[in-house]
């Protein structure tokens, strides 16, 4: 059996020690989603047994004739259903791509398929990856293996509820405003959401270009650093992909911060944020600083138009990006229509659903002749002043840290309630992507209810190795908080 | 009360670039293959999938630009043109509305009052959109995306034009510039150059402008030199009712010589430009602009100019000569070859233009070598081949690019210039044809040249024709 316990790394090498196959693995990672998935839902599509049997088979035979040595070598990944996989149903939990299947991989995928990974199957999001908690999702509400009444935060919900569940022990989500981060936080699991241009873009369905990003999520930083480096390189398909020299992140996994400078944005411990969220922060502090770290609190400017510039930003890009969902081309069309205005009107009322919609009219309205200067310019200045104001903090501090979340993750049901109440919920990840640095989220913590907390480390561009040293080292530390949902259960029966 | 108004014009021209691959993935840019043949994820819209820019567009882009005087955005950037239309995959088009790559320059064309310059707005890249079928009789629309992400240049004119003579001068002198750059084969009837008309009158002598239209769908010359025309008039009797011009667009059918509006300004679209974020600004430092600078050709003028100074020519042959640079590069060879730049001249002005107009082909589709023709006229010169033997010769280098010397000899063309042998050949003609003979001796001088192309005849052509007059005088 996989141990829950266990990490990616260990279980690759006992796969390449011969001490456990890669078609066991994958047996028993999909005997574990048959167990836990009907409670939880973090899989909308999996990849059929036949074809992940067969593939793992392949996998063997390389690692056995000794042409496949790498540390993720036959460890099973769930990937968000916002990363074409060929031949394997994408749909961005969108009714209107409820049956489209890709004839080309992503490029993080494919680097995956060469690292010897296998895509076990496709995680529940948010519709095209908009909203906080997944329950924007067209086919499925999933659910927070730590209490299955609350969310398990978004939009990459479905893969850290997978890892948290313990059905997989990496996944792929993508980061636009907070979309890796503040999941990895509900869900008490740690995901990376690297600097803008590390991972390809290519084969990822956009929802606002500028900010997206593909990342991590495991159960501990080790895992993550190691499936950052499998996906992470330069891809000529991808404009903005960076050609970057040191992508060796596994090898930041030591225990040191002595020396190391961190800021605290003071803004972001003063209103809106739930008090056991900012004891168990502040503690992570108290901490790093018993590490050696040097911490103390700074002003970071412009904090509060963050979320006005990031929501004007991503919603006029969104609104172009979705306009090729048309039922054209691929995806559904609607069933009765008279011409080709009709049918557009009718496939997009039916194939979107609200939130969806929402954003494409906030982002169609920004854009439009006499707002554009007004709105969308004015977000975009705001977003190069929010950029100098952490060049700034940078000159000072290696890192900075502040709460992934201003709460624990919601009650199912609540958030939708109130969308401009959601929105708020972003403020403290939302500049990250504006400004196109790096962040880990990774656990402090458990609330009263049991609910896990999560810290966010936030890095200069290309810092990454300092932000993988710094959670790797409070990790190691916080031994007590390296916990899962299902120990937990047992720990109180 | 009639007025006199003058006519300002100012043009959108696009020019659909040569490159090989589209202009944001590696897709084949041939015209005609089966539809939707050349074509993938990325030229299709398909979810996921992401331009990367072709840098030979941007190339083409910067000839075009220098070679019109025009001042370069060193950062250039791509913008998204939203419309849904199920031509455009992704129901946006990528262009260049906020820093075109080129602006500012002018080129300058020949009027009737001497030389004038038009000015160039600026020049931008973009991507053409595929093509849609109706079928009427399966009642249904089809698209082909084969031309969907061809690179495209659109090149905007200031309002500098007066006239139809102007507009058309205008564009010949762009055509001719962006075939010399080889950026574009510019064929109208192929959509390959296509070029939208604004137009307006005002009241001769006002500053104002009047209110202009916009006039598309013109596919020939001949069809914008009529539309202009056309629009003229109706604008003029519009003024002239006192009843006001709409801004609108407007559509030119050929075959009615009429145009219809399509579009009036009220329902101009909001195309929501904003920068693609797809695509990184486009930079262009210094080095880059100087390498292609200094690569530009020798334009039409300045080598037509050069030909009568070098080699004698007259403007006329040296204005035909410079027509296609194919042809100026295969004369320059041929002349230099040959050290015969008169007959190089004349090959390729009289018989080439003459075979190229027969087969209806394009000079861009010459591809003999100038070392034969050279040849050619080498054996012209020293009297091995007489003129017609010569001319179908010629034709066989036109076709197959033969060598002239061997294919000479193998079929036995050379001129007979064997006294003996004509003197034969002039007797059995004298003896068949009595008739003539008697003729020739009643003074009907004439008919010497009868009995020489019957000797002609008898030697297969093969006869030197001023030796043969020469014996058939001298026997008779």
């Amino acid at each position: 059996m996989i141990q829950t316990e266990t990490t990616a790394l260990a279980l690759s090498r006992e796969i390449r020690e011969k001490k456990r196959t890669v078609r066991e693995t994958v047996q028993e990672t999909l005997k574990k989603i048959h167990e836990t998935d009907s409670s939880i839902g973090a899989f909308l599509t999996l990849r059929p047994e036949e074809e992940l049997l067969e593939h793992a088979d392949r996998i063997q035979q390389q690692i056995d004739d000794g042409t496949l040595n790498s540390p993720l070598a036959g460890v099973p990944v769930a990937v968000k259903d916002n990363l074409c996989t060929r031949g394997l149903r994408t749909t961005c939990a969108s009714r209107i791509l409820e049956d489209f299947l890709p004839p080309y991989s992503a490029g993080a995928v494919e680097r995956l398929e060469e690292a010897g990974a296998l895509i076990i199957g496709k995680t529940n999001m948010d519709e095209f990856a908009m909203g906080s908690t997944t329950e924007t999702s067209a086919f499925q509400i999933t659910k927070n293996p730590w209490n299955t009444a609350h969310v398990p935060g978004g939009s990459s919900g479905g893969s850290c509820a997978a890892v948290a569940a313990g059905e997989v022990l990496l996944a792929l989500g993508s980061d636009t405003g907070g979309s890796i981060r503040q999941p990895s936080a509900f869900c008490g699991v740690t995901g990376i959401k690297p600097t803008y241009g590390t991972v390809s873009r290519y084969g990822l369905i956009a929802y606002a270009s500028s900010l997206d990003q593909i990342g991590p999520v495991a159960g501990n930083v080790s895992d993550c650093a190691a499936l950052l480096q499998a996906i992470a390189g330069h891809d000529p398909r991808d404009a903005t992909s960076l050609v970057r020299k040191d992508l060796d992140f596994t090898s930041a996994c030591v225990c040191d911060v002595k020396g190391m400078k961190i800021g605290i944005p003071k803004t972001y411990f003063q209103d809106g944020i739930d008090p056991e969220v900012k004891e168990a922060v502040l503690r992570a502090a108290e901490t790093f600083r018993s590490l050696g770290a040097f911490v103390e609190s700074f002003d970071l400017p412009l904090t509060e138009y963050a979320i006005p510039a990031y929501y004007l930003i991503a919603s006029a890009e969104a609104s172009s990006n979705l306009e090729r969902f048309d039922g054209v081309k691929y995806g559904c069309r609607a069933s009765e229509y008279e011409g080709l205005h009709d049918m557009y009107k009718k496939t997009r009322s039916e194939g979107f659903g609200a939130e969806v919609k929402r954003r494409i009219m906030l982002g169609s309205f920004v854009l439009s002749a006499g707002y554009y200067d007004a709105y969308y310019l004015k977000a975009l200045r705001t977003r190069a002043l929010i950029k100098q104001s952490y060049d700034h903090a940078f000159t000072t501090y290696d890192l900075l840290l502040a709460p992934a979340a201003p709460s624990t993750a919601p009650r199912i049901g609540v958030s939708l309630e109130d969308p401009l109440k959601m929105y708020l919920g972003d403020i403290y990840t939302v500049s990250v992507n504006l400004a196109g640095l790096p962040a880990i989220s990774l656990p402090c913590g458990f609330d009263r209810g049991g609910l896990p907390i999560g810290m966010q480390l936030i890095g200069n561009a290309f810092a990454e190795k300092t932000l993988i040293r710094a959670a790797y080292t409070y990790e190691q530390t916080a031994q007590g908080l390296k916990t899962t949902p299902t120990a937990e259960k047992e720990a109180h029966r | 009360m009639k007025q006199t108004y003058e006519t300002i014009i100012g043009l959108e021209v696009h020019v659909e670039l040569a490159t090989k691959t589209k202009i944001f993935c590696s897709c084949s840019t041939a015209f005609g293959g089966r539809p939707n043949t050349h074509t993938c994820p990325v030229c299709t819209g398909m979810p996921g999938t992401l331009p990367v820019l072709n840098r030979q567009v941007v190339e083409y882009a910067l000839a075009v630009g220098l070679a019109s005087n025009c001042s370069i955005h060193q950062m250039c950037r791509f913008d998204r043109k939203n419309y849904f239309y199920p031509d455009n995959p992704q129901n946006y088009q990528i262009s260049q509305l906020y820093l075109p790559i080129c602006h500012d320059g002018y080129v300058e064309i020949e009027t009737e009052h001497g030389p004038k310059k038009i000015r160039i707005h600026e020049i931008h890249m973009e991507e053409d959109a595929g093509k849609l079928i109706h079928d009427e009789w399966e009642d249904c629309s089809l698209v082909d995306y084969n031309r969907s992400g061809v690179p495209l240049l659109e090149i905007v004119s200031e309002p500098d034009m007066r006239s139809a003579d102007e507009v058309i001068a205008y564009l010949e002198k762009l055509r001719k510039m962006i075939q010399y750059l080889g950026a574009s084969d510019c064929k109208l009837q192929e959509g390959s150059m296509r070029a939208d008309v604004n137009l307006s009158l005002r009241r001769a002598g006002s500053k104002e402008f009047g209110t202009r239209t916009e006039m598309k769908n013109l596919n020939s010359f001949k069809a914008i030199r009529r539309a202009i025309e056309n629009e003229q008039e109706r604008q003029a009797e519009l003024l002239d009712a006192g009843k006001p011009v709409e801004q609108e667009t407007r559509r030119w059918d050929d075959n009615k010589e009429f145009s219809r509006a399509m579009r009036s300004k009220e329902d101009a679209k909001d195309y929501r430009y904003f920068p693609d974020p797809d695509l990184p600004p486009v930079l262009i430092p210094d080095e880059w602009i100087q390498r292609v600078r200094n690569s530009l050709p020798e334009f039409q003028e300045e080598k037509a100019q050069r030909y009568i100074r070098e080699y004698q020519l007259s403007a006329y042959d040296a204005g035909l000569l410079t027509e296609s640079r194919k042809i100026a590069a295969l004369f320059e060879e041929t002349a230099a070859l040959s050290e015969k730049p008169k007959k190089a001249a004349n090959w390729l002005i009289g018989e080439t233009l003459r075979l190229l107009r027969e087969k209806n082909m394009d000079p861009e589709q010459l591809d003999f070598s100038p070392e034969h023709l050279a040849a050619l006229i080498r054996l012209a010169e020293d009297g091995s081949v007489n003129n017609q033997v010569a001319k179908k010769v010629f034709e066989k280098i036109f076709e197959e690019d033969i060598d002239p010397v061997a294919y000479v000899e193998e079929h036995g063309l050379k001129t007979v210039s064997d006294t003996g042998m004509l003197e034969e050949a002039a007797r059995r003609v004298i003896a068949a044809n009595a008739d003539a003979v008697e003729q020739y001796h009643q003074g009907k001088e004439k008919i010497l040249g009868f009995l020489i192309g019957q000797l002609m005849r008898e030697t297969k052509g093969q006869a030197d024709p001023s030796l043969a007059g020469e014996i058939l005088r001298s026997l008779l």
